[in-house]
């Protein structure tokens, strides 16, 4: 069984004022299958966690350490980590101009999988992932989220979920940004995903409305740079009640 | 793509802007860095067909100001060999290839000279190669030319369009070369004429080119210019919307490599009502001394009501050490325009884009491959044939690996 290890973890960033301590000391354990949700305020440090278990090169990680079934992923490239089988569905996916979505999953499946796809069943696969995601099928040809809609590039983030099959998945606000059809759309690709796979997810939100399509194992709450309490579902209800606000006695929300 | 640039010169500019006609009057043109007066309005430079008419060339012209003169004296100076020369072409029933004496009614037809170089090429020519394309039909031929050799040359062409005809004639250029020359564009009313200048010079090659273009009424001309070999490749079109209606569209692509000088000063003047031009190049440069020249001039004449206008520049800077000038120029005399901007941005390669590609496990190398292709295709995209789309998708990937291990 795959897990994914996050030890002690402090990562800082480089900024015009100097050095910014971000991360300070996450702990988290992943088993395969597990869905663990990690809720915050604005600024606290979530999407740096993405970035940093993806590789995002502006981060620099100070000490601590991420396994991925026991090998260190922080000496890994940001493409080695992504054929280890690790994705992250990105809070803001970028527009690739010039690049078809149809050659960019090629190209990203032939490197995951280290051959390229058997031609007739992965047309078949992009194009049934496509129907189910409710994406015009002129997705196809259209340049890598260039002009898309918010919501599309979610979706279209979701596919490459869906098809690239990783072992562990990071998804940074995915939810956000979309209506309440486009997020069931999306939870269910999600879903699909996790049992065709069995893929361990680490599910980033703001709002606890994406956890009633996504059932979560666990939920962390994170203030700060660090897990702040950690529980059961049940924590998010208690989340969406009470807010943030007893965590962050000490600490300005930005 | 990033908007930071580390090194580009000082006339580089990143801007996207629809002026009017108020701030964009000839100041934006006027430089007086080099301390000398510049010329008022583009339709008004000095031109002549005598290179006796132009002083000895310094660098210092508003036209050779960015070019490595020191590099070409034969060319500006010297003496040019204006005999004719071997190309290679496939016969078509309707595109008449041949040579044809100075005395051709068309010759001075499309434009003269506005520098030394192209007035030495003009005074020494032999014999002009003229194309003429008849017949309504699609049709496309390519000239190449593979043996110039390295004697300082000047050649002279002509590529005519009949009225209503159409056709995509396509210029290959190949081998050695030191070349002045000059080509003559005439699109007659209604013709809808492609032509493609490819620059695929040995590494050695100096070519000074200058198109000069006329577009008749309801008339249509696409110009590519592609330049990926060469030592010093500038490459000038100038084209007169001169029949009302006319419409021309303007693509350049160009790849600069380590110690390669790549330019172009594209000239549009809408001289006629309701005419519509586009100007679209990109270039990418890569490799320490990597140079590329992108001057864009669009003059609007107070002849020319109903204008619609843009033009624009992007510049992908993929290694240090390069530097890429692109100056847009935007001169408007009238106020009854459709549309008028320009936008022009030189940048280094997006991290983000290279990111969100290796986060997908494609490799670096095959990342920064597609950014580049992707960024490129959009000219390729355009050139409206698809042997040659494919052939040129091919040559940037030369290109890119040409340089890889830098
Ligand atoms: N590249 C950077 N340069 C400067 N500061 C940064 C950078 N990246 C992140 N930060 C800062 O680090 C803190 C954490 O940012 P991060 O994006 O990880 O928060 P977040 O929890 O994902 O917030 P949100 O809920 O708004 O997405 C913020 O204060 C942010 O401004
Ligand atoms: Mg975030």
């Amino acid at each position: 069984m795959s897990v994914l290890e996050i030890k002690d973890l402090h990562v800082s960033v480089e900024t015009d004022q100097g050095t910014k301590q971000i991360l300070r000391g996450v702990d988290l354990i992943i088993n395969e299958g597990e869905i663990h949700a990690i809720m915050g305020p604005n600024g606290s440090g979530k999407s740096t966690l993405a970035y940093t278990i993806a590789g995002h090169p502006k981060y620099h990680v100070d000490s601590g350490s991420i396994l991925l079934d026991g090998a260190e992923v922080l000496t890994m490239t940001v493409d080695e980590r992504a054929r280890a089988g690790l994705f992250l569905a990105m809070q803001y996916p970028v527009e690739i101009p010039g690049v078809t979505v149809t050659n960019f999953l090629r190209t990203a499946k032939t490197a995951i999988d280290g051959e390229a796809p058997a031609i007739r069943t992965w047309i078949k696969d992009v194009r049934e992932s496509m129907v189910k995601l409710r994406m015009d099928k002129s997705f196809a040809e259209r340049n890598v989220n260039e002009g898309f809609s918010g919501g599309e590039k979610k979706r279209n983030e979701i596919l490459q979920l869906e098809l690239l099959k990783p072992k562990f998945a990071v998804l940074d606000e995915t939810d956000s940004g979309l209506d309440v059809d486009a997020l069931k759309i999306v939870s269910e690709g999600v879903n699909r995903a996790k049992e065709n796979t069995g893929l361990g997810l680490l599910l980033i939100t703001h709002y606890t409305r994406i956890l009633r399509y996504i059932k979560p194992d666990f939920v962390h709450v994170f203030v700060d740079g660090r897990i702040a309490e950690q529980g059961g579902p049940e924590l998010a209800d208690r989340l969406e009640d009470e807010g943030y606000d007893r965590f962050l006695t000490e600490t300005p929300v930005g | 793509m990033s908007a930071a640039s580390t090194s580009t010169a000082p006339t580089s500019s990143s801007s996207e802007a629809l002026p009017t006609a108020e701030q964009h009057g000839i100041k934006e043109h006027s430089d007086g860095r080099f301390g000398f007066v510049p010329v008022q309005t583009r339709s008004a430079r000095f031109k002549s067909f005598e290179p006796a008419d132009f002083a000895a060339v310094t660098g210092r012209e508003a036209v050779w100001k960015l070019s490595p003169v020191g590099k070409f004296t034969d060319l500006t100076a010297g003496e040019l060999d204006g005999s004719n020369y071997d190309f290679d072409t496939t016969p078509h029933a309707d595109v008449d290839v041949s040579w044809v004496d100075r005395t051709d009614a068309r010759v001075g037809t499309a434009g003269a000279p506005e520098e030394r170089a192209a007035a030495n090429a003009w005074s020494s020519f032999g014999q002009a190669l003229a194309i003429t394309v008849s017949g309504e039909e699609a049709k496309e031929i390519t000239l190449t030319r593979a043996t110039l050799g390295s004697v300082p040359r000047a050649a002279h062409t002509i590529i005519e369009a009949k009225p209503f005809s159409q056709a995509v004639v396509i210029l290959q250029n190949i081998g050695d070369a030191r070349i002045s020359e000059n080509v003559e564009i005439i699109v007659g009313e209604s013709a809808n004429l492609t032509v493609v200048t490819l620059q695929e010079w040995n590494a050695d090659a100096v070519q000074l080119a200058n198109h000069f273009a006329t577009i008749g009424r309801d008339a249509r001309l696409k110009h590519v210019v592609v330049s990926l070999g060469g030592s010093i490749v500038r490459v000038n079109p100038s084209v007169i919307l001169a029949g009302p209606g006319s419409d021309t569209e303007l693509f350049g692509l160009y790849f600069a490599d380590a110690g390669q000088h790549l330019e172009q000063q594209v000239y549009v003047n809408h001289d006629a009502p309701n005419t519509r031009s586009r100007v679209n190049y990109k270039g990418a440069l890569q490799g320490a001394g990597a140079r590329t020249v992108w001057i864009g001039d669009v003059l609007i004449g107070n002849t020319a009501p109903g204008t619609d206008s843009y033009e624009q520049n992007r510049n992908l800077v993929l290694t240090e050490g390069t530097r890429a000038d692109s100056i847009p120029n935007l001169e408007i005399e009238t106020g009854d325009i459709l549309g008028a901007g320009h936008a022009s941005a030189t940048g280094r390669f997006d991290d983000e884009q290279l990111f969100y590609l290796q986060s997908r496990g494609i490799g670096e190398i095959e990342a920064r491959r597609l950014v580049v292709r992707g960024f490129l295709s959009e000219i390729v995209q355009h050139i409206g044939s698809a042997p040659l789309e494919e052939r040129l998708q091919g040559a940037i990937e030369n290109e890119l690996r040409g340089t890889e291990g830098n």
